[in-house]
């Protein structure tokens, strides 16, 4: 990422990434961020994302940020419909469903056994 | 008492000694974490210190008992559509992680000053940091009744899903039809608010198949259904017409456990067949006796960014032995939320850090209103930097619309994946 010399800090750099939304490579802080938020989804969804053999529920570990990301809105919008989720995703501000969307669906993550 | 202090003094003094060395070279390498109970606090909390470090931290897991029992779900037992075998989980693979030890043990004490947890064996854990997630203890001693020979087998808890879950079981079945089981609910705060009108709905179901003509009688401490009330009292109206007779500020002040008659503040007086008294409860024995129940000498006062105790440094409380925050219930998943907010605190701590400055949490809670219907109730926690403490996100959060199979099935994947997620 070539940011014309500019020395970014990594609270900028959080800032440019949720304003641009878009997939970039997170940094290290963002990720673990991300997998501190994403860690209070996980007595449904499993442990990073995987959950076990015979859930209901797909694995959420690998998917698209994108597709991610604007699933979670979509829940806290309404637009989807949901049994729980439209109540919990609105107790989550964009920039969180962003950290935890760019965590899931990191190759680190997917890979992680 | 006199045994514990042997513990403590003899103890202490046999491992003074080589501490001192032990600790300053290891603390280098590999810091020590000592953890409490492994339950849904205490287990989440050592696994994700192993996973959240890679391996780094030597955590040491004590826990007495062979294997994990859960407590949500087991109500089920009691309506009969699951057996204990279902809910319990052995230790072996979370033992078996990068860092943990677990040491199948009782704690007896914590000595502050040498940051030493003592065992029941006699030896003692040095920790640079201890979490204690020690569950609940019961107040028998603000009922009499409840400390005559033979009373406590005979009115069981089963508020500790195990043996007294079967033998609750066992009492039911015994029970005649056109019996009346009577259940006395302590006033909030307690471990798991639905869980008394979920067991309410399971017996009634039970009764329902099996004993038509017997009845769920509940005295509730408390002036109304603490959790998902509305919905609970659709499902008794609906369901279980006859079936459940649902009594609010019945303040339950003493029990004969002969005549299985429960008495409540006002002298008011009601037999059953079986009697199941959910007694009052208080923070786990080894942190009231480490000093940390610091709120009405009950519940343990904690920093939320680290779930550090307020009365003592390097000393973490989680789960239900904690002093909440604003409508955050008593629960398996709040537990297991505040052990990866702890965990992670402690990783950061460990290396001088702060740590991180705006935890969240969710709670859910599924109840089984049959074998097969499940309501929710669901909120989201975050942390207000101003008022330093956790507070309910507006607008977040919620109960079910009404009773529903495909909430039967998330229930289960509920189940399923926070027990990996706390043990495996």
């Amino acid at each position: 990422m070539r940011l014309n010399g500019f020395v970014l800090t990594a609270a900028a750099l959080l800032c440019w990434q949720g304003a641009q939304a878009q997939p970039g490579a997170p940094t290290k802080a963002d990720m673990d961020a991300g997998r501190r938020l994403y860690a209070t989804c996980a007595a449904c969804h499993g442990t990073d994302g995987k959950p076990v053999a015979g859930s209901s529920l797909p694995p959420l570990a690998g998917q698209p940020r994108e597709i991610l990301a604007s699933s979670m809105k979509a829940f806290r919008e309404g637009s989807r419909p949901a049994t729980i989720m439209h109540q919990i995703a609105k107790g989550y501000t964009s920039e969180q469903i962003e950290l935890i969307a760019a965590y899931l669906a990191a190759p680190a993550n997917s890979e992680r056994p | 008492m006199k045994r514990r202090q042997f513990i403590k003094t003899v103890g202490v003094g046999g491992i003074l000694g080589s501490t001192t060395l032990r600790s300053s070279s290891a603390n280098a390498a590999r810091p020590k974490v000592v953890v409490v109970g492994a339950g849904y606090g205490g287990a989440t909390a050592a696994r994700h210190l192993s996973m959240w470090s890679g391996g780094s931290i030597d955590v040491t897991l004590v826990e007495p008992n062979p294997a994990f029992i859960s407590c949500p779900l087991s109500n089920l037992v009691l309506g009969g559509s699951r057996q204990l075998a279902d809910l319990t989980v052995g230790y072996e693979r979370l033992g078996s992680r990068s860092g943990i030890t677990m040491v199948r043990e009782m704690a007896t004490g914590v000595s502050h000053d040498k940051r030493l947890l003592m065992l029941a064996n006699g030896k003692n854990l040095p920790y640079d940091r201890l979490i204690l997630s020690p569950g609940v203890d019961f107040q028998y001693d603000r009922l009499s009744g409840m400390r005559q020979p033979g009373a406590r087998e005979r009115v069981l808890h089963a508020w500790k899903a195990g043996e007294q879950t079967v033998a609750l079981r066992k009492q039911l079945e015994a029970m005649p039809d056109g019996g009346a089981f009577v259940m006395s609910i302590p006033q909030a705060p307690y471990r798991c608010p639905p869980g008394p009108y979920e067991r309410a709905c399971q017996v009634a179901h039970y009764f329902k198949q099996s004993k038509p003509k017997s009845r769920v009688i509940l005295l509730d401490g408390n002036e109304d259904v603490v959790s998902k009330g509305a919905l609970f009292k659709k499902v008794w109206a609906e369901r279980y017409p006859g079936l459940v007779d649902y009594r609010p500020s019945f303040n339950t002040v003493d029990v004969d456990a002969k005549s299985g008659t429960v008495v409540s503040e006002l002298g008011d007086e009601v037999q059953g067949v079986v009697v199941n008294l959910i007694p009052p409860q208080a923070a786990g024995a080894i942190a009231a006796g480490a000093g940390l129940a610091n709120v009405n000498r009950r519940w343990c006062e904690v920093d939320f960014l680290s779930f550090e105790s307020t009365q003592a440094s390097h000393i973490h409380v989680i789960g239900d032995a904690i002093q909440v925050a604003p409508l955050m219930p008593k629960s398996a998943h709040m537990a297991n939320q505040h052990a990866k907010v702890c965990a992670a605190a402690i990783i950061e701590l460990l290396a001088d850090r702060a740590p991180p400055s705006r935890p969240v949490l969710t709670n859910t809670c599924y109840s089984f209103v049959s074998d097969k219907d499940v309501i929710h109730v669901t909120s989201v926690h975050a942390y207000d930097a101003q008022k330093k403490t956790l507070l309910a996100v507006p607008g977040s959060g919620g109960v079910s619309a009404m009773p529903s199979e495909l909430e039967g099935r998330y229930a289960m994947d509920w189940a399923r994946n926070i027990w990996a997620d706390t043990l495996l």
